[in-house]
Protein backbone atom coordinates (compact mmCIF):
# COMPACT_ATOMS: atom_id res chain seq x y z
CA UNK A 1 0.00 0.00 0.00
CA UNK A 2 1.40 3.39 -0.94
CA UNK A 3 1.06 5.81 1.97
CA UNK A 4 3.37 8.54 0.73
CA UNK A 5 0.47 11.00 0.48
CA UNK A 6 0.18 10.69 4.25
CA UNK A 7 3.69 11.95 4.79
CA UNK A 8 2.96 15.03 2.69
CA UNK A 9 0.16 15.90 5.08
CA UNK A 10 2.44 15.40 8.04
CA UNK A 11 4.70 18.16 6.85
CA UNK A 12 1.93 20.76 7.06
CA UNK A 13 0.19 19.90 10.32
CA UNK A 14 -1.89 23.06 10.50
CA UNK A 15 -3.59 22.33 7.23
CA UNK A 16 -5.05 19.01 8.21
CA UNK A 17 -5.54 19.82 11.87
CA UNK A 18 -7.85 22.78 11.34
CA UNK A 19 -9.49 20.96 8.43
CA UNK A 20 -10.14 17.97 10.65
CA UNK A 21 -11.66 20.04 13.46
CA UNK A 22 -13.95 21.80 10.99
CA UNK A 23 -14.92 18.45 9.51
CA UNK A 24 -15.64 17.04 12.97
CA UNK A 25 -17.87 20.00 13.81
CA UNK A 26 -19.83 19.86 10.56
CA UNK A 27 -19.96 16.07 10.31
CA UNK A 28 -23.17 15.31 12.27
CA UNK A 29 -25.24 18.08 10.68
CA UNK A 30 -26.34 16.20 7.54
CA UNK A 31 -26.54 12.86 9.35
CA UNK A 32 -29.47 11.11 10.97
CA UNK A 33 -29.53 10.09 14.63
CA UNK A 34 -28.16 6.63 13.92
CA UNK A 35 -25.06 7.90 12.19
CA UNK A 36 -24.68 10.67 14.76
CA UNK A 37 -24.50 7.93 17.36
CA UNK A 38 -21.90 6.10 15.31
CA UNK A 39 -19.88 9.31 15.19
CA UNK A 40 -20.31 9.74 18.95
CA UNK A 41 -19.06 6.22 19.56
CA UNK A 42 -16.07 6.79 17.32
CA UNK A 43 -15.05 9.97 19.12
CA UNK A 44 -15.53 8.29 22.50
CA UNK A 45 -13.25 5.44 21.47
CA UNK A 46 -10.67 7.85 20.12
CA UNK A 47 -10.61 9.33 23.60
CA UNK A 48 -10.28 5.89 25.15
CA UNK A 49 -7.56 5.03 22.67
CA UNK A 50 -5.65 8.19 23.54
CA UNK A 51 -5.92 7.44 27.24
CA UNK A 52 -4.53 3.96 26.69
CA UNK A 53 -1.91 5.33 24.31
CA UNK A 54 -0.49 7.23 27.24
CA UNK A 55 0.28 3.93 28.95
CA UNK A 56 1.05 1.66 26.00
CA UNK A 57 2.44 4.19 23.55
CA UNK A 58 4.27 6.77 25.61
CA UNK A 59 5.43 4.75 28.58
CA UNK A 60 5.65 1.44 26.70
CA UNK A 61 3.74 -0.55 29.34
CA UNK A 62 1.19 -3.24 28.67
CA UNK A 63 -2.35 -2.63 29.81
CA UNK A 64 -4.89 -5.23 28.72
CA UNK A 65 -7.49 -4.36 31.34
CA UNK A 66 -8.11 -0.76 30.41
CA UNK A 67 -11.87 -1.24 30.09
CA UNK A 68 -12.03 -1.72 33.86
CA UNK A 69 -11.24 1.97 34.39
CA UNK A 70 -13.72 2.99 31.71
CA UNK A 71 -16.34 1.00 33.62
CA UNK A 72 -15.27 2.46 36.97
CA UNK A 73 -15.76 5.96 35.58
CA UNK A 74 -19.20 5.09 34.27
CA UNK A 75 -20.25 3.41 37.53
CA UNK A 76 -18.97 6.29 39.65
CA UNK A 77 -21.03 8.76 37.63
CA UNK A 78 -24.10 6.51 37.75
CA UNK A 79 -23.91 5.73 41.46
CA UNK A 80 -23.38 9.35 42.49
CA UNK A 81 -26.28 10.36 40.28
CA UNK A 82 -28.67 7.61 41.37
CA UNK A 83 -27.84 7.44 45.08
CA UNK A 84 -27.06 11.05 45.87
CA UNK A 85 -28.85 12.84 43.06
CA UNK A 86 -25.72 14.68 42.00
CA UNK A 87 -26.18 16.14 38.50
CA UNK A 88 -24.18 14.15 35.99
CA UNK A 89 -21.81 16.89 34.94
CA UNK A 90 -20.77 17.31 38.57
CA UNK A 91 -19.88 13.63 38.80
CA UNK A 92 -17.20 13.89 36.11
CA UNK A 93 -14.36 14.95 38.43
CA UNK A 94 -15.27 12.12 40.79
CA UNK A 95 -15.26 9.64 37.90
CA UNK A 96 -11.79 10.76 36.90
CA UNK A 97 -10.54 10.60 40.48
CA UNK A 98 -12.01 7.19 41.27
CA UNK A 99 -10.62 5.65 38.07
CA UNK A 100 -7.23 7.28 38.69
CA UNK A 101 -7.21 6.09 42.30
CA UNK A 102 -7.96 2.53 41.25
CA UNK A 103 -5.30 2.87 38.59
CA UNK A 104 -2.89 3.76 41.36
CA UNK A 105 -3.96 1.02 43.77
CA UNK A 106 -4.02 -1.72 41.16
CA UNK A 107 -0.80 -0.93 39.36
CA UNK A 108 1.35 0.10 42.32
CA UNK A 109 2.13 -3.48 43.39
CA UNK A 110 2.75 -4.77 39.85
CA UNK A 111 4.91 -2.00 38.41
CA UNK A 112 8.09 -4.02 38.64
CA UNK A 113 6.68 -6.60 36.23
CA UNK A 114 7.84 -6.35 32.66
CA UNK A 115 6.36 -7.07 29.26
CA UNK A 116 4.11 -10.09 29.00
CA UNK A 117 3.95 -10.63 32.78
CA UNK A 118 2.47 -7.19 33.20
CA UNK A 119 0.00 -7.93 30.38
CA UNK A 120 -1.24 -11.07 32.14
CA UNK A 121 -1.73 -9.33 35.47
CA UNK A 122 -3.61 -6.42 33.89
CA UNK A 123 -5.98 -8.89 32.21
CA UNK A 124 -6.61 -10.47 35.61
CA UNK A 125 -7.31 -7.13 37.29
CA UNK A 126 -9.71 -6.19 34.51
CA UNK A 127 -11.63 -9.38 35.19
CA UNK A 128 -11.59 -8.76 38.95
CA UNK A 129 -13.28 -5.40 38.41
CA UNK A 130 -15.85 -6.89 36.04
CA UNK A 131 -16.68 -9.73 38.45
CA UNK A 132 -16.95 -7.31 41.36
CA UNK A 133 -19.50 -5.33 39.36
CA UNK A 134 -21.41 -8.49 38.38
CA UNK A 135 -21.55 -9.58 42.02
CA UNK A 136 -23.14 -6.34 43.09
CA UNK A 137 -20.31 -5.31 45.35
CA UNK A 138 -21.43 -3.24 48.37
CA UNK A 139 -24.95 -3.58 46.93
CA UNK A 140 -24.51 -0.50 44.78
CA UNK A 141 -23.55 -1.77 41.33
CA UNK A 142 -26.83 -3.48 40.46
CA UNK A 143 -25.24 -6.86 39.69
CA UNK A 144 -25.41 -8.34 36.22
CA UNK A 145 -28.24 -6.03 35.21
CA UNK A 146 -26.19 -2.95 35.93
CA UNK A 147 -27.73 0.43 36.67
CA UNK A 148 -30.42 2.26 34.79
CA UNK A 149 -32.37 5.48 35.03
CA UNK A 150 -29.39 7.80 35.14
CA UNK A 151 -30.71 11.36 34.84
CA UNK A 152 -29.70 13.03 31.60
CA UNK A 153 -27.19 15.79 32.07
CA UNK A 154 -28.29 19.41 31.86
CA UNK A 155 -26.30 22.47 31.06
CA UNK A 156 -27.75 26.02 31.20
CA UNK A 157 -31.25 24.64 31.22
CA UNK A 158 -30.51 22.50 28.18
CA UNK A 159 -31.22 18.79 28.53
CA UNK A 160 -28.76 16.53 26.72
CA UNK A 161 -31.25 14.22 25.06
CA UNK A 162 -30.42 14.35 21.36
CA UNK A 163 -27.45 12.33 20.10
CA UNK A 164 -26.02 15.46 18.50
CA UNK A 165 -25.54 17.14 21.89
CA UNK A 166 -23.63 14.16 23.14
CA UNK A 167 -21.54 14.15 20.00
CA UNK A 168 -20.45 17.73 20.63
CA UNK A 169 -19.92 16.97 24.30
CA UNK A 170 -17.42 14.18 23.63
CA UNK A 171 -15.86 16.18 20.81
CA UNK A 172 -15.24 19.01 23.26
CA UNK A 173 -13.51 16.65 25.68
CA UNK A 174 -11.60 15.02 22.83
CA UNK A 175 -10.14 18.36 21.78
CA UNK A 176 -9.03 18.99 25.36
CA UNK A 177 -7.56 15.49 25.45
CA UNK A 178 -5.57 15.99 22.24
CA UNK A 179 -4.27 19.32 23.46
CA UNK A 180 -3.22 17.80 26.78
CA UNK A 181 -1.59 14.79 25.09
CA UNK A 182 0.50 16.98 22.84
CA UNK A 183 1.65 19.00 25.81
CA UNK A 184 2.50 15.81 27.68
CA UNK A 185 4.42 14.38 24.74
CA UNK A 186 6.83 17.30 24.81
CA UNK A 187 7.02 17.75 28.57
CA UNK A 188 9.76 16.58 30.92
CA UNK A 189 7.47 13.74 31.95
CA UNK A 190 6.99 12.84 28.28
CA UNK A 191 10.74 12.62 27.83
CA UNK A 192 11.05 10.52 30.97
CA UNK A 193 8.46 8.10 29.51
CA UNK A 194 10.45 7.91 26.32
CA UNK A 195 13.63 7.08 28.24
CA UNK A 196 11.90 4.46 30.35
CA UNK A 197 10.33 2.90 27.26
CA UNK A 198 13.65 2.71 25.43
CA UNK A 199 15.96 1.61 28.23
CA UNK A 200 14.78 1.40 31.78
CA UNK A 201 18.20 0.69 33.28
CA UNK A 202 19.77 3.69 31.60
CA UNK A 203 16.81 5.85 32.60
CA UNK A 204 17.24 4.80 36.21
CA UNK A 205 20.97 5.44 36.09
CA UNK A 206 20.30 8.93 34.72
CA UNK A 207 18.29 9.92 37.76
CA UNK A 208 14.74 9.21 36.61
CA UNK A 209 12.40 7.90 39.25
CA UNK A 210 11.17 5.10 37.00
CA UNK A 211 8.58 3.82 39.45
CA UNK A 212 6.96 7.21 39.82
CA UNK A 213 7.05 7.92 36.10
CA UNK A 214 5.42 4.60 35.19
CA UNK A 215 2.86 5.00 37.92
CA UNK A 216 1.95 8.42 36.57
CA UNK A 217 1.31 6.94 33.13
CA UNK A 218 -1.11 4.42 34.63
CA UNK A 219 -2.81 6.94 36.88
CA UNK A 220 -3.30 9.57 34.16
CA UNK A 221 -4.38 6.99 31.57
CA UNK A 222 -6.85 5.39 33.99
CA UNK A 223 -8.32 8.70 35.05
CA UNK A 224 -8.82 9.65 31.43
CA UNK A 225 -10.58 6.38 30.72
CA UNK A 226 -12.79 7.17 33.72
CA UNK A 227 -13.84 10.43 32.09
CA UNK A 228 -14.75 8.52 28.93
CA UNK A 229 -16.82 6.17 31.08
CA UNK A 230 -18.73 9.07 32.62
CA UNK A 231 -19.41 10.44 29.12
CA UNK A 232 -20.76 7.02 28.14
CA UNK A 233 -23.05 6.93 31.17
CA UNK A 234 -24.29 10.41 30.29
CA UNK A 235 -25.31 9.33 26.81
CA UNK A 236 -26.63 5.81 27.33
CA UNK A 237 -28.09 6.23 30.87
CA UNK A 238 -27.98 2.44 31.28
CA UNK A 239 -24.73 0.76 32.22
CA UNK A 240 -23.77 -2.83 32.86
CA UNK A 241 -20.66 -4.84 33.79
CA UNK A 242 -20.25 -5.50 30.06
CA UNK A 243 -18.34 -2.23 29.94
CA UNK A 244 -15.45 -3.99 31.66
CA UNK A 245 -15.46 -7.01 29.37
CA UNK A 246 -12.06 -8.28 28.28
CA UNK A 247 -13.13 -7.79 24.66
CA UNK A 248 -13.55 -4.05 25.34
CA UNK A 249 -9.98 -3.90 26.59
CA UNK A 250 -8.81 -5.77 23.52
CA UNK A 251 -10.61 -3.34 21.22
CA UNK A 252 -8.94 -0.40 22.99
CA UNK A 253 -5.57 -2.10 22.78
CA UNK A 254 -6.06 -2.79 19.08
CA UNK A 255 -7.03 0.85 18.44
CA UNK A 256 -3.64 1.88 19.79
CA UNK A 257 -1.61 -0.82 18.06
CA UNK A 258 -3.46 -0.78 14.72
CA UNK A 259 -3.03 2.94 14.22
CA UNK A 260 0.49 3.06 15.57
CA UNK A 261 1.56 3.05 19.20
CA UNK A 262 2.49 6.45 20.54
CA UNK A 263 0.85 8.30 17.66
CA UNK A 264 -2.20 10.54 18.11
CA UNK A 265 -3.33 10.36 14.45
CA UNK A 266 -2.72 6.63 14.67
CA UNK A 267 -5.37 6.34 17.37
CA UNK A 268 -7.86 8.09 15.05
CA UNK A 269 -7.21 5.54 12.34
CA UNK A 270 -7.35 2.72 14.86
CA UNK A 271 -10.74 3.85 16.13
CA UNK A 272 -12.08 4.13 12.59
CA UNK A 273 -10.93 0.59 11.88
CA UNK A 274 -12.03 -0.97 15.16
CA UNK A 275 -15.26 0.92 15.91
CA UNK A 276 -16.63 2.82 12.91
CA UNK A 277 -16.14 0.24 10.18
CA UNK A 278 -17.72 -2.64 12.11
CA UNK A 279 -20.66 -0.38 12.95
CA UNK A 280 -21.15 0.72 9.34
CA UNK A 281 -21.01 -2.88 8.17
CA UNK A 282 -23.39 -3.92 10.83
CA UNK A 283 -24.72 -7.01 9.01
CA UNK A 284 -21.18 -8.36 9.17
CA UNK A 285 -20.68 -7.35 12.77
CA UNK A 286 -20.67 -10.92 13.99
CA UNK A 287 -17.47 -11.27 12.06
CA UNK A 288 -15.78 -8.47 13.92
CA UNK A 289 -13.73 -10.70 16.17
CA UNK A 290 -12.54 -12.65 13.14
CA UNK A 291 -11.75 -9.43 11.28
CA UNK A 292 -9.87 -8.23 14.33
CA UNK A 293 -7.71 -11.35 14.44
CA UNK A 294 -6.97 -11.35 10.73
CA UNK A 295 -6.17 -7.64 10.71
CA UNK A 296 -3.78 -7.98 13.62
CA UNK A 297 -1.92 -10.87 11.99
CA UNK A 298 -1.64 -9.05 8.68
CA UNK A 299 -0.59 -5.83 10.41
CA UNK A 300 2.12 -7.50 12.46
CA UNK A 301 3.58 -9.01 9.30
CA UNK A 302 3.16 -6.11 6.90
CA UNK A 303 3.27 -2.98 9.04
CA UNK A 304 4.19 -3.65 12.67
CA UNK A 305 4.62 0.05 13.42
CA UNK A 306 0.93 0.73 12.67
CA UNK A 307 -0.83 2.64 9.91
CA UNK A 308 0.19 6.12 11.04
CA UNK A 309 3.13 5.52 13.33
CA UNK A 310 4.99 8.04 15.41
CA UNK A 311 8.39 8.78 13.89
CA UNK A 312 10.09 7.56 17.05
CA UNK A 313 8.39 4.18 17.26
CA UNK A 314 9.12 3.59 13.59
CA UNK A 315 12.80 4.16 14.28
CA UNK A 316 12.74 1.92 17.33
CA UNK A 317 11.34 -0.93 15.29
CA UNK A 318 13.84 -0.46 12.50
CA UNK A 319 16.60 -0.45 15.03
CA UNK A 320 15.52 -3.62 16.74
CA UNK A 321 15.61 -5.36 13.34
CA UNK A 322 19.06 -4.11 12.46
CA UNK A 323 21.99 -6.01 13.92
CA UNK A 324 23.53 -4.34 16.93
CA UNK A 325 27.18 -3.49 16.82
CA UNK B 1 37.22 11.46 55.08
CA UNK B 2 36.84 9.49 51.91
CA UNK B 3 34.44 10.67 49.22
CA UNK B 4 33.18 7.12 48.84
CA UNK B 5 33.46 4.61 51.63
CA UNK B 6 32.26 1.04 51.27
CA UNK B 7 32.32 -1.20 54.31
CA UNK B 8 31.74 -4.93 54.30
CA UNK B 9 29.27 -4.78 51.40
CA UNK B 10 27.09 -7.82 50.64
CA UNK B 11 24.76 -8.19 47.68
CA UNK B 12 22.86 -11.06 46.13
CA UNK B 13 21.39 -11.84 42.72
CA UNK B 14 18.56 -14.09 43.76
CA UNK B 15 20.36 -16.78 45.76
CA UNK B 16 23.76 -16.01 44.32
CA UNK B 17 26.00 -14.28 46.82
CA UNK B 18 27.62 -11.79 44.43
CA UNK B 19 29.63 -9.56 46.77
CA UNK B 20 30.98 -11.11 49.95
CA UNK B 21 32.08 -8.29 52.18
CA UNK B 22 33.74 -5.66 50.03
CA UNK B 23 35.56 -2.82 51.75
CA UNK B 24 37.01 0.00 49.68
CA UNK B 25 37.61 3.73 49.72
CA UNK B 26 37.82 6.40 47.06
CA UNK B 27 39.35 9.73 48.03
CA UNK B 28 38.35 13.01 46.45
CA UNK B 29 40.29 13.66 43.25
CA UNK B 30 41.47 10.10 42.73
CA UNK B 31 41.14 7.63 39.92
CA UNK B 32 40.60 4.26 41.55
CA UNK B 33 40.31 1.14 39.45
CA UNK B 34 38.70 -2.19 40.20
CA UNK B 35 40.23 -4.95 38.15
CA UNK B 36 39.56 -8.65 38.01
CA UNK B 37 38.22 -11.45 35.86
CA UNK B 38 34.73 -11.89 34.49
CA UNK B 39 32.18 -12.46 37.21
CA UNK B 40 34.40 -11.20 40.01
CA UNK B 41 31.74 -8.67 41.04
CA UNK B 42 33.24 -5.48 39.65
CA UNK B 43 30.11 -4.31 37.82
CA UNK B 44 27.97 -5.45 40.72
CA UNK B 45 29.91 -3.15 43.02
CA UNK B 46 29.16 -0.19 40.73
CA UNK B 47 25.50 -1.18 40.47
CA UNK B 48 25.25 -1.33 44.24
CA UNK B 49 26.82 2.13 44.59
CA UNK B 50 24.39 3.70 42.13
CA UNK B 51 21.40 1.96 43.70
CA UNK B 52 20.52 -0.29 40.77
CA UNK B 53 20.65 -3.37 42.99
CA UNK B 54 19.81 -3.54 46.70
CA UNK B 55 22.43 -3.71 49.42
CA UNK B 56 21.95 -6.74 51.65
CA UNK B 57 24.68 -6.14 54.19
CA UNK B 58 27.32 -3.59 55.06
CA UNK B 59 27.22 0.05 54.12
CA UNK B 60 28.05 2.53 51.40
CA UNK B 61 28.50 6.19 52.17
CA UNK B 62 29.11 9.07 49.83
CA UNK B 63 30.47 12.34 51.14
CA UNK B 64 29.71 11.18 54.66
CA UNK B 65 26.05 10.40 53.89
CA UNK B 66 24.83 6.79 53.84
CA UNK B 67 23.54 5.50 50.48
CA UNK B 68 21.90 2.37 51.91
CA UNK B 69 18.28 2.24 50.82
CA UNK B 70 18.51 5.47 48.83
CA UNK B 71 16.75 5.01 45.43
CA UNK B 72 18.85 5.25 42.26
CA UNK B 73 17.41 8.58 41.11
CA UNK B 74 18.29 10.23 44.43
CA UNK B 75 21.84 8.95 44.25
CA UNK B 76 22.31 10.68 40.89
CA UNK B 77 21.11 13.90 42.50
CA UNK B 78 23.75 13.56 45.19
CA UNK B 79 26.49 13.59 42.57
CA UNK B 80 27.19 10.00 41.53
CA UNK B 81 26.89 9.26 37.79
CA UNK B 82 27.08 5.79 36.36
CA UNK B 83 28.16 5.04 32.79
CA UNK B 84 26.86 1.47 32.60
CA UNK B 85 28.46 -1.47 30.86
CA UNK B 86 27.09 -2.17 27.40
CA UNK B 87 26.66 1.55 26.87
CA UNK B 88 22.85 1.71 27.00
CA UNK B 89 22.76 4.41 24.34
CA UNK B 90 19.33 5.56 23.19
CA UNK B 91 19.59 4.44 19.60
CA UNK B 92 16.68 6.46 18.24
CA UNK B 93 17.72 9.71 19.89
CA UNK B 94 20.38 11.99 18.45
CA UNK B 95 23.69 12.55 20.18
CA UNK B 96 22.46 15.87 21.58
CA UNK B 97 19.22 14.31 22.80
CA UNK B 98 21.17 11.52 24.47
CA UNK B 99 23.32 14.08 26.25
CA UNK B 100 20.30 16.11 27.32
CA UNK B 101 18.88 12.96 28.81
CA UNK B 102 21.91 12.72 31.07
CA UNK B 103 21.00 16.17 32.33
CA UNK B 104 17.51 15.04 33.33
CA UNK B 105 18.06 15.91 36.98
CA UNK B 106 19.02 19.48 36.04
CA UNK B 107 15.40 20.00 34.95
CA UNK B 108 14.83 23.22 33.08
CA UNK B 109 18.17 24.79 33.93
CA UNK B 110 19.08 25.40 30.27
CA UNK B 111 22.24 27.35 31.14
CA UNK B 112 23.72 24.48 33.11
CA UNK B 113 22.69 21.98 30.42
CA UNK B 114 24.34 24.03 27.68
CA UNK B 115 27.43 24.56 29.78
CA UNK B 116 27.80 20.84 30.50
CA UNK B 117 27.17 19.98 26.86
CA UNK B 118 29.89 22.37 25.73
CA UNK B 119 32.21 20.76 28.22
CA UNK B 120 31.44 17.28 26.88
CA UNK B 121 31.92 18.48 23.29
CA UNK B 122 35.28 19.88 24.26
CA UNK B 123 36.32 16.52 25.74
CA UNK B 124 34.96 14.60 22.76
CA UNK B 125 35.06 16.79 19.63
CA UNK B 126 33.88 13.75 17.70
CA UNK B 127 30.51 13.93 19.46
CA UNK B 128 30.07 17.55 18.44
CA UNK B 129 30.65 16.62 14.80
CA UNK B 130 27.97 13.97 15.09
CA UNK B 131 25.59 15.80 17.40
CA UNK B 132 22.62 15.46 15.03
CA UNK B 133 23.29 11.80 14.28
CA UNK B 134 21.21 9.06 15.88
CA UNK B 135 22.91 7.23 18.73
CA UNK B 136 22.34 3.86 17.07
CA UNK B 137 24.34 4.85 13.99
CA UNK B 138 27.52 5.72 15.92
CA UNK B 139 30.59 3.48 15.97
CA UNK B 140 31.42 1.55 19.13
CA UNK B 141 34.03 4.07 20.20
CA UNK B 142 31.71 7.00 19.62
CA UNK B 143 28.98 5.28 21.60
CA UNK B 144 31.40 4.83 24.47
CA UNK B 145 32.25 8.52 24.30
CA UNK B 146 28.56 9.29 24.36
CA UNK B 147 28.03 7.05 27.39
CA UNK B 148 30.76 8.84 29.32
CA UNK B 149 29.59 12.24 28.07
CA UNK B 150 26.02 11.51 29.09
CA UNK B 151 27.13 10.55 32.59
CA UNK B 152 29.06 13.84 32.84
CA UNK B 153 25.94 15.85 31.95
CA UNK B 154 24.62 15.51 35.49
CA UNK B 155 27.71 17.36 36.85
CA UNK B 156 28.83 14.41 38.99
CA UNK B 157 31.44 14.55 41.69
CA UNK B 158 32.00 10.80 41.38
CA UNK B 159 31.95 9.12 37.99
CA UNK B 160 31.45 5.35 37.84
CA UNK B 161 32.80 3.90 34.60
CA UNK B 162 32.04 0.30 33.70
CA UNK B 163 34.36 -1.29 31.14
CA UNK B 164 34.86 1.73 28.90
CA UNK B 165 37.41 -0.17 26.79
CA UNK B 166 35.09 -3.08 26.01
CA UNK B 167 35.19 -4.01 22.34
CA UNK B 168 37.31 -1.04 21.28
CA UNK B 169 40.40 -0.96 19.09
CA UNK B 170 43.68 -0.23 20.95
CA UNK B 171 43.95 3.26 19.50
CA UNK B 172 40.48 4.15 20.74
CA UNK B 173 41.18 2.64 24.14
CA UNK B 174 44.08 5.01 24.48
CA UNK B 175 41.97 7.97 23.45
CA UNK B 176 39.25 7.07 25.95
CA UNK B 177 41.72 6.55 28.78
CA UNK B 178 43.48 9.84 28.03
CA UNK B 179 40.11 11.53 28.25
CA UNK B 180 39.33 9.84 31.57
CA UNK B 181 42.54 11.31 32.90
CA UNK B 182 41.49 14.71 31.55
CA UNK B 183 38.08 14.42 33.22
CA UNK B 184 39.80 13.56 36.48
CA UNK B 185 42.17 16.51 36.14
CA UNK B 186 39.12 18.75 35.83
CA UNK B 187 38.07 17.68 39.32
CA UNK B 188 35.86 14.62 38.86
CA UNK B 189 36.69 11.62 41.02
CA UNK B 190 36.61 8.37 39.02
CA UNK B 191 35.93 4.79 39.99
CA UNK B 192 36.89 2.71 36.98
CA UNK B 193 35.99 -0.93 36.44
CA UNK B 194 38.14 -2.62 33.83
CA UNK B 195 39.21 -5.93 32.41
CA UNK B 196 41.99 -4.21 30.52
CA UNK B 197 44.09 -4.14 33.68
CA UNK B 198 47.22 -2.73 32.13
CA UNK B 199 45.50 0.34 30.66
CA UNK B 200 43.53 0.92 33.85
CA UNK B 201 46.53 0.62 36.17
CA UNK B 202 48.46 3.08 34.05
CA UNK B 203 46.04 5.94 34.63
CA UNK B 204 44.81 5.05 38.13
CA UNK B 205 46.21 6.26 41.42
CA UNK B 206 45.14 3.22 43.38
CA UNK B 207 43.65 -0.13 42.52
CA UNK B 208 41.71 -3.03 44.00
CA UNK B 209 41.82 -6.54 42.60
CA UNK B 210 38.62 -8.56 42.88
CA UNK B 211 38.10 -12.32 42.72
CA UNK B 212 34.74 -14.07 43.08
CA UNK B 213 33.07 -11.40 45.15
CA UNK B 214 36.04 -10.51 47.36
CA UNK B 215 38.85 -8.00 47.24
CA UNK B 216 42.11 -9.93 47.20
CA UNK B 217 44.68 -7.21 46.66
CA UNK B 218 44.78 -3.47 47.12
CA UNK B 219 47.41 -0.80 46.77
CA UNK B 220 48.97 1.90 44.65
CA UNK B 221 48.37 1.33 40.97
CA UNK B 222 52.07 1.58 40.17
CA UNK B 223 52.89 -1.03 42.82
CA UNK B 224 50.23 -3.41 41.54
CA UNK B 225 51.44 -2.94 38.00
CA UNK B 226 54.79 -4.26 39.21
CA UNK B 227 53.33 -6.97 41.45
CA UNK B 228 54.20 -10.44 40.29
CA UNK B 229 50.81 -11.99 41.06
CA UNK B 230 49.01 -9.25 39.14
CA UNK B 231 51.37 -9.52 36.21
CA UNK B 232 50.76 -13.25 36.00
CA UNK B 233 47.03 -13.28 36.52
CA UNK B 234 45.86 -10.14 34.75
CA UNK B 235 48.55 -8.83 32.49
CA UNK B 236 49.20 -12.15 30.75
CA UNK B 237 52.87 -12.35 31.61
CA UNK B 238 54.72 -15.52 32.47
Amino acid sequence: MNLSWLSRFRERPWLWQSGLILFAILLPLPLGDYYRTVAWRTVLYIMLGLSLNLIVGYAGLFQLGHAAFYALGAYTAAILNLQLGIPLFWTFPASILVAALFGFLITRPILHLRGDYLAIVTIAFGEVVRLALVNNIFGITGGANGLSGIARPRLLGLEFRQPIYHYYLVLFFLLITIFAMRRLENSRLGRAWLYVREDETAAEAMGINTTQVKLLAFVLGSGWAGLAGALYAARITVISPDLARFMESVVMFCIVVLGGTGSIPGVFIGALGMVTLPELFRPLKDWRDAWLGVTMVVMMIARPEGLWPSRRVQLELQESEAPHG
Amino acid sequence: MSLLHIEDLDTYYGYVHALKGITLDVETGEIVTLIGANGAGKSTTLRAISGLIPIRGGSISFDGQPLNGVPAHKIVERGVSHAPEGRHIFGTLTVTENLNMGAYILGKDQDAITRNRERVFKLFPRLEERRRQLGGTLSGGEQQMLTIGRALMASPRLLLLDEPSLGLAPLLVRLIFDTIREINAAGVTVLLVEQNARAALKIAHRAYVMETGRITLAGDAAALLADERVRKAYLGEQ
